[in-house]
């Protein structure tokens, strides 16, 4: 997998034009009450890329996600998403581009007063689809997460891993051309965590949806590098040694609001850095 | 342990304020423009007139009926001693019409619904349903906002009809049964003293009000900070804003419209 390029790199953005990837952060700063949670980073998510996003908690990794939504406003630095640069942006224009984007939040955020399917449906009724379709579409993505038989339920009456894949459903209904993932085995047991990372896997193998993963469970980031989903037997498998490399996987680590990695699994393996080495042992 | 105290400086505290004056004008705005545009959420502002105007039936029913059962009581104390008992209905009805109606029915309103929409705004917040929602492409300010204006803006005006019309059945039945006045003398004196002005200025009161009703509670619901505590904190300074503020714009209000009508 070739290296991700570096802004400067990256003639289009250069130019002033709509960036080539589905993500890409350019000299990208926010601080909250004088505290600086980003000091100027930059990267980019490839189209059909997907990027775990490291760090230590209060490292800005959920910021990322938000930032990169238009959620909120970096303090300085360009973001562009799916070639709009969202920092620029009105928050009315962003309605619309955010139609194009999934995003898993940490706690799952799905709306208490509906049910799982009007919280599955909210984009597409949104949008004014048919009843008949919003009926097809949500439980066609239900059964993706095998959570059907919850359609007709409360957010309150699920587990948490429920409620994470519930909010997966959500994200993917409109199969959204990039999908971004705030912690979502965060707090999780093995087997449910286990459950979350091959959805994701699904997404990025089945669908080739660009995801942006935020986690703090390297394991989860290496068995993604380490696995591909298998259509045939509807389960994740391992891929063989000599073929990992060709998975569209990368990681990305932040430290003290600056990225101190970017690159494969290879290469993170590879890295020499004291900090990285502790990291990931 | 020693308590650490945190001095903020006067400056800062009016900063504050006005980036809060700023924040819920343009929330109060915004809430107003997003009737001329699509897309309109007719089935959650109907939701909501159900939530706010039936809800708040049953709590408008007897305090309107109290106001005005209690009006007509100590009216009728003084008026005995000169003799004047029959102007009892004309008592009620301008006090009720003009005054208490919109403003009891404003006030009890605000207590069950401004704190209602801060907390369940305020938690959508805390719990990112807020963000989500936009994530999601859709605007809260046209989701939640508006829907919760409208309704309140329109129900209030029916509220506060019957609240008017329940204190001076109130009014009558202390009239009529604790000091035998007449039923046609006293709904003759209630239906001739009000004037068209008396009628207006009754009316045009829970349009505002509903109007601070619904945008202060959605302003401090949608701008939570700092997890269920917050949600509380919220919850109390809706209350307390909507009340002092429906106060202070009724004084102002009646003031404009003697000014425009003169006085009796």
């Amino acid at each position: 997998m070739p290296a991700p390029t570096l802004p400067s790199e990256n003639p289009a953005a250069a130019a002033g034009k709509p960036s080539g990837y589905a993500l890409e952060f350019e000299n990208v700063a926010i601080a909250f009450d004088e505290k600086v949670v980003l000091d100027g980073i930059s990267f980019q998510l490839p189209h059909g890329e997907t990027k775990a996003l490291f760090g230590v908690a209060g490292s800005g990794k959920s910021t990322v996600l938000k930032l990169a939504m238009g959620l909120i406003k970096p303090d300085s630095g360009r973001i562009f998403l799916l070639g709009e640069e969202v920092t620029r942006m009105r928050e009315k224009d962003l309605y619309e581009l955010r139609r194009r984007v999934g995003i898993v939040f940490q706690e799952s955020a799905l709306f208490d007063s509906l049910k799982v399917y009007e919280n599955v449906a909210f984009r597409l009724m949104e949008e004014k689809t048919s009843a008949e379709e919003i009926e097809r579409r949500v439980r066609e993505v239900l059964r993706f997460v095998e959570l059907e038989r919850t359609y007709d339920m409360r957010p309150s009456e699920l587990s948490g891993g429920m409620r994470r894949r519930v909010a997966i459903a959500r994200a993917i209904v409109t199969e959204p051309e990039v999908l971004l993932y705030d912690s979502p085995t965060g707090g999780l047991d093995p087997v449910t965590s286990n459950t979350i990372v091959e959805l994701i896997m699904k997404q990025r193998d089945v669908h080739k949806t660009s995801s942006l993963l935020v986690t703090h469970r390297l394991q989860d980031a290496f068995t993604m590098a380490t696995h591909q989903f298998d259509k045939a037997t509807n389960q994740m498998a391992v891929i063989p040694k000599g073929q990992r490399g060709e998975v569209p996987m990368s990681f990305l680590i932040l430290r003290g609001g600056k990225v101190i990695f970017d690159g494969d699994a290879r290469e993170l393996a590879a890295s020499r850095d004291d900090y990285i080495r502790e990291y990931i042992s | 342990m020693a308590l650490e105290l945190e001095l903020i400086s006067p400056v800062e505290i009016a900063k504050d304020i006005a980036l809060a004056v700023q924040e819920y004008t343009l929330l109060a705005a915004q809430s107003v423009a997003n009737f001329f545009s699509r897309p309109r959420y007719i089935g959650d502002t109907l939701h909501q007139a159900d939530l706010i105007g039936v809800g708040s039936l049953p709590i408008v029913i007897l305090t309107g009926l109290s106001v005005g059962a209690l009006l007509a009581l100590n009216a009728a104390t003084t008026l005995q001693r000169f003799g004047s008992i029959t102007l009892i209905g004309q008592l009620v009805s301008l006090g009720m019409v003009t005054e208490l109606g919109p403003l009891i029915t404003g006030l009890m309103v605000a207590g069950r619904n401004s704190s209602g929409m801060a907390s369940e705004l305020g938690s959508m917040v805390v719990t990112e349903q807020i963000d989500a929602m936009r994530a999601l492409g859709t605007d809260p300010t046209k989701k939640l906002v508006t829907p919760r204006v409208g309704a309140t803006v329109f129900m209030l005006f029916f509220l506060t009809i019957i609240a008017d019309l329940l204190g001076l059945v109130g009014g009558y039945g202390v009239a009529h049964l604790l000091f035998g006045l007449n039923t046609r003398q006293y709904w003759t004196s209630v239906w001739q003293t009000l004037v068209f002005r008396d009628v207006f200025t009754g009316l045009i009161k829970p349009a505002l009000f509903g109007f601070i009703i619904a945008t202060i509670g959605c302003y401090y619901g949608m701008s939570t900070r700092g997890g269920t505590q917050g949600v509380g904190r919220s919850t109390t300074q809706a209350v307390v804003a909507a009340s002092v503020l429906i106060l202070v714009v009724d004084f102002f209000v009646t003031k404009l419209i003697f000014a425009i009508f003169g006085y009796r």
